[in-house]
């Protein structure tokens, strides 16, 4: 029998479609099919200055909008040959690894709602909640925050927004346990996932896994570690591993990943350089509100850029950084003016979907919600 | 940190393994190499890019065993006019390296790699949506992101940004 799961199905977390062939209940045949989220973000970018992609990026796997946006700008900076600031660097980071809890906290809510497990996601919900208001003090926005711009920052964080992400950083491990008692040592939660949709090392790395999807199955690389970039070199921390390959090694991975971030949050707040959050190029970066209302030559470079946008020499380049979902890139070629030749978006989630047809086949369908939780998909970024 | 400009004679680069070692294969393989910005480009003749692709993943010193991604740039009005890029990544030595093939306006087509990398499968449909270029030797070519009856290839540069209305 053909059965048509999604798109609009709750456990494809979007508008993801998945065909089955089915024989009873086990799955002799899986196809996901994609596109019902394609807005063509890739061919509005060439249509827009550089400083303007980076509210597009957000929109594109709206669960990690910081990530997005620093990947978009580090690729801009690398065409320019920018030097950032430490200090922009440093709040990069700590924003970054904020946004890979609020993602994997969304993962874990979703995922285990899936599976039945209905009261973690009230839980995951609460803690994300905190973390969006630090983005919206920050920010002023809670999800599309477009904070990350071209050569730095866009404004100082406010006064007490450090003290306020400390007081998360403290009482957030505890959060984690709860979790954890919630569903580590739960039976029914084992069950569901132990052995569930396994995959392994060679497959994950043939078909192009990324993230904790690749390093569920023991594949040692994380590019935050292994090619750094924004200075994470300067951070302590671990990468977690599980060798298993099947959900629950997935599950065990992420959990991990949660109390290494907030462990990178807390020494990037104790490390906290001093000095300017953006990068001293009057061409590229807008200048201070305060300095276009005194100074002639700022409002002249205000208009400029805004009018004219700014030219990035002629190039290519692939700038990849390490989302919650796995690695992803941002490739940019530019012809030598104000505009993007070319954007393209390397989607983690779009090779981690190849994953699915080799996890699920010859299994139960309840399997296949399992599976698709596991791999943590966001429709925006597959479709873009 | 001001900008080197971009290396590509490719005499210089010879001693890159991934050129040393297309080189050492096929001579005419490599079409030109260019370094910029701290990454190193290869432009592959069309004809080999998947035994070039095989060659480099089974390589014993520097296996670039993942494919990161496929995609590709459209040169209109110049040509030859579209650019496939794909991006190779060598999870036990973490280097990267990019290779280029050129392509004719008047119907694209090139071999896959999906042969070598399963990873492609996906990557490929989404070029061949997008650009329009034809992928022999492909399992199952058909439109990922637009819909199955579209026609026009988005991404072209003589698609309008607006679409047709």
């Amino acid at each position: 029998m053909i059965l048509n799961m999604g798109p609009q199905h709750p456990s494809t977390h979007g508008v993801l479609r998945v065909i089955l062939e089915i024989d009873g209940e086990n799955v002799v045949r899986i196809m996901p099919d994609i596109g019902y989220l394609h807005t063509g973000i890739e061919k509005t970018c060439e249509a827009k200055f550089y400083q303007q992609v980076v509210p597009l990026t957000d929109r594109i796997d709206y669960l990690c909008p910081m990530t997005n946006n620093l990947c978009y700008v580090l690729a801009v900076e690398k065409l320019l040959g920018l030097e950032i600031p430490p200090k922009a660097q440093w709040l990069r980071v700590m924003l970054n690894e904020l946004t890979r809890i609020n993602s994997h906290l969304v993962w874990l809510g979703t995922h285990a709602m899936d599976i039945g497990a209905l009261t973690v996601f009230l839980y995951c919900f609460r803690e994300r909640e905190d973390i969006l208001r630090l983005f919206e003090a920050v920010s002023g926005q809670r999800m599309m925050t477009s904070y990350f711009r071209v050569g730095g920052v866009a404004l100082e964080p406010p006064l007490d927004f450090f003290d306020r992400v400390r007081k998360f950083a403290d009482t957030f491990p505890s959060k984690v346990d709860e979790y954890e008692n919630l569903l580590t040592g739960n039976p029914i939660w084992v069950m569901r996932t132990k052995g569930v949709a396994r995959i392994t090392a060679e497959d994950a790395i043939a078909l192009g896994a990324s993230g904790p999807t690749l390093r569920g199955s023991g594949v040692d690389i994380d590019l935050r570690r292994d090619m750094p970039y924004s200075g994470y070199e300067n951070f302590k921390f671990k990468v977690p591993l599980a060798s298993e390959g099947d959900v629950f090694a997935r599950y065990q991975c992420r959990v991990a990943e949660l109390r290494e971030s907030i462990s990178i949050v807390r020494q990037a707040l104790d490390g906290m350089p001093q000095g300017p959050i953006k990068a001293d190029a009057p061409k590229v970066v807008l200048p201070d509100r305060e300095k276009m209302k005194t100074q002639m030559e700022s409002l002249i470079y205000h208009f400029k850029i805004i009018t004219e946008g700014f030219a990035v020499p002629e190039g290519e380049v692939y700038q990849a950084v390490e989302s919650p979902r796995g690695e992803m890139g941002y490739y940019i070629v530019s012809d030598g003016t104000a505009k993007p030749y070319r954007v393209h978006m390397r989607s983690a989630c779009l090779a981690n979907l190849q994953l699915l047809p080799k996890m699920c086949e010859g299994r139960l369908i309840a399997d296949v919600v399992a599976a698709i939780g596991s791999i943590d998909i966001v429709l925006g970024e597959i479709d873009r | 940190m001001a900008l080197t400009p971009a290396i590509t004679d490719l005499e210089q680069l010879k001693g890159h393994p991934a050129i040393a070692r297309l080189q050492g294969w096929n001579t005419a393989s490599v079409e030109g190499a260019k370094f910029d910005r701290d990454e190193m480009s290869i432009y592959v003749e069309r004809s080999v890019i998947r035994e070039a692709s095989a060659l480099l993943r089974d390589d014993a010193q520097c296996p670039f065993n993942y494919l990161s991604d496929v995609t590709c740039v459209d040169w209109y009005p110049s040509e030859p006019r579209f650019e496939v890029i794909y991006h190779l990544l060598s999870i036990p030595n973490k280097e990267r390296v990019r290779l280029k093939v050129r392509l004719s306006g008047d119907s694209p087509a090139l071999e896959s790699v999906t042969s070598v990398w399963p990873s492609a499968n996906y990557f490929e449909r989404e070029v061949f949506d997008l650009f329009g270029i034809r992928f022999s030797g492909h399992p199952y070519l058909r439109r990922i992101q637009m819909p199955e009856d579209w026609e026009g290839h988005p991404l072209r540069k003589d698609y309008p940004v607006e679409g047709y209305r």
